[in-house]
């Protein structure tokens, strides 16, 4: 997902309790009104039918021992393709490297976004515009347009197929949308709370870890999940940048099994599929459940 | 929220915002800046990792890209990705994501919550799995194809009709991004003045064109530019599902630059390109920008 996807910055929720209450609370109760609110339902539930029917095949062919292709009712519910996946090679070792990779940017994003947006937040500073600007711009550039001279600059450097170089890479494409995230989070922790810290001498560090963090923890593990997601996904930077087939995160290794075995063994590569997909849903519903308690989403987008 | 002048953390001024800003800085300046002002080097260069251009890169002037511009199938790229860009982002997940926000108003919430989870769920699942999807749905022999076949329709529609196949699968995988956006700038919308306009009788149609859409522009050209950022370097989807084929019918920009640079290793021809496609992008990134104004969230 990286640079595939962008969320706009967050905000705290300050709307009062008064007008959050009148929201979107008008009601209709003509028999126009009521045709219109069926018709409604009606493309809602085209909609769905949209969103459902290619998932289909990921859930049938998983259960099913001897899928084909196309999406057909399973006679008996089977775990045989889970079994045959369920090894080491196969699957166990690229959805570790996966968490490593996407683990190591993860909290490497975290932690120097925390400290960036540090001064971003409080201190008045010359530069402290332009550079939020530019890293506004950043957010936006299209990540897959550098991994040609990324890929030519990690081969000059011999850096093609290392893994702590690529966990970097990736987090440097994660960072400016992580700082931008991390600076409107500290925006809405109250400034004097640590005044009186700075009064008793605290340095940047130590109010920073004692004062501003343990307050905005939601915040910081909303960050978390959304890099940690958006690598899990990632497919063209791994792809690109690594070859050694133990190195390999899941989102290539499946690229390969469907290359090599994928018109043979579509079951397998369901459950392969849904083995690899149920981490970052779940983590995603931990995130939604942060977010609707203190945050929305897409704020600055708002008209 | 910015400090006053008599407290501040202990610490030299410089120190003080130097200190928590070098780890980023430096990842990004190394990561990000570098591989950028790298490109800007090597597009003109005849840099290659095969042959003479892989030890003695010479110096070539803007002939990657001239060259660029009078290679028909870099062309054809470019209209296949802006194809890409209008149909999926633009008319697509665009506008299916303010219709579902739309419609979703004040209905039921358990209806509600079961669509979002499938909508947001072909969003948040990894790229790769969301195209096998696509792939087992399209392929010939696959579910699509199981429906329509009864009508004499049986086709590979990924071979049939890339383009169109590869839109729809990015309709369906995007689309939550415009939802969630919408929904937010809907929640915020004054409910008085939908109120006044439902009692002057104002009907539903009208009250979109007049009241909700007029309020919502900046929500609307902000998340065009951000979709259109999204789908314009988008490579997972086609390269699983079509791979850029049959032949070039389906090779966007960022699927040729992967061919040229990457299989056929002419690195410097691939930069050049990488380096349109950063300044189309730059281009989108600098409106996104002046609208949604640093200063005011600062």
């Amino acid at each position: 997902m990286s640079g595939a996807l962008t969320i706009s910055e967050p905000r705290v929720a300050q709307a009062a309790p008064t007008a959050r209450a009148s929201r979107g609370r008008f009601q209709i109760t003509s028999p126009r009104a009521t045709m219109a609110k069926l018709s409604a339902y009606g493309v809602l539930v085209l909609v769905g039918l949209f969103f459902i029917t290619p998932l289909l095949w990921l859930v049938l062919a998983a259960f099913e021992p001897e899928a084909a292709v196309g999406a057909s009712t399973p006679l008996v519910l089977s775990f045989s393709n889970f079994g045959k996946v369920l090894n080491w090679s196969g699957t166990f070792l690229p959805l570790i490297n996966s968490a490593i990779q996407s683990g190591g940017t993860a909290v490497l994003t975290v932690v120097a976004s925390l400290f960036a947006a540090y001064p971003l937040s409080r201190y008045h500073m010359r530069f402290r515009r332009p550079f939020l600007y530019t890293i506004v711009f950043s957010t936006g550039l299209p990540i897959t347009a550098i991994l040609v001279p990324v890929y030519s600059m990690f081969a000059r450097f011999d850096l093609v197929d290392n893994v702590p170089a690529v966990i970097l890479f990736m987090t440097a494409t994660s960072l400016p949308f992580g700082i931008w995230l991390m600076k409107g989070f500290m925006d809405g922790v109250p400034i004097d709370l640590e005044q009186a810290a700075w009064v008793d001498g605290a340095t940047w560090v130590q109010s920073l870890r004692r004062v501003v963090a343990p307050l905005m923890m939601p915040g910081i593990a909303v960050i978390t999940i959304f890099t940690f997601v958006s690598q899990w996904g990632n497919f063209f930077v791994p792809f690109i940048l690594l070859q050694s087939t133990s190195k390999l995160p899941a989102s290539v290794a499946i690229y390969q099994f469907f290359s090599q075995y994928g018109q043979t063994d579509y079951g397998q590569l369901a459950a392969f599929s849904i083995l690899y997909t149920l981490p970052v849903v779940m983590l995603w519903i931990v995130m939604s459940r942060f977010l609707r308690g203190n945050f929305t989403f897409a704020g600055a987008v708002k008209g | 929220m910015l400090a006053s002048r008599l407290a501040k953390p202990k610490g030299t001024p410089t120190m003080r915002w130097l200190g928590p800003l070098s780890p980023a800085l430096l990842i990004m300046l190394l990561f990000f800046a570098g591989p950028i002002i790298w490109a800007c080097y090597i597009a003109f260069t005849n840099k290659a990792l095969t042959g003479v251009g892989a030890s003695h890169a010479k110096w070539v002037g803007f002939s990657n890209f001239t060259h660029m511009f009078s290679d028909p199938l870099f062309v054809h790229s470019l209209l296949l990705t802006l194809i890409y860009v209008v149909g999926s982002a633009i008319i697509g997940q665009n506008t299916l994501g303010f219709l579902i926000a739309l419609l979703q108003r004040s209905k039921n919430a358990i209806f509600t919550a079961v669509l979002n989870t499938f909508v947001i769920g072909a969003w948040v699942m990894p790229e790769t799995v969301a195209a096998f999807c696509w792939y087992a749905y399209l392929y010939q022999g696959g579910t699509l194809d199981s429906f329509l076949h009864h009508v004499g329709l049986s086709q590979d529609w990924l071979y049939t009709t890339p383009m169109l196949a590869i839109i729809i699968a990015n309709v369906w995988r995007g689309t939550a991004f415009s939802m969630l956006v919408y929904s937010a700038a809907l929640s915020d919308l004054p409910t008085d003045l939908l109120e006044a306009a439902q009692v002057d009788g104002a009907n539903q149609l009208s009250m979109l064109r007049r009241i909700i859409i007029p309020l919502l522009r900046r929500s609307i050209v902000t998340n065009l530019m951000l979709i259109t950022l999204q789908t314009l370097a988008s490579f997972t989807l086609i390269f699983v599902l079509t791979a850029g084929g049959p032949g070039e019918e389906s090779q966007t920009t960022p699927l040729y630059i992967y061919q040229q640079a990457l299989q056929l290793y002419d690195i410097s021809y691939g930069t050049a390109m990488c380096i349109v496609l950063l300044l189309i992008g730059a281009l989108f990134s600098v409106v996104y920008i002046k609208l949604i104004k640093v200063e005011e969230v600062s």
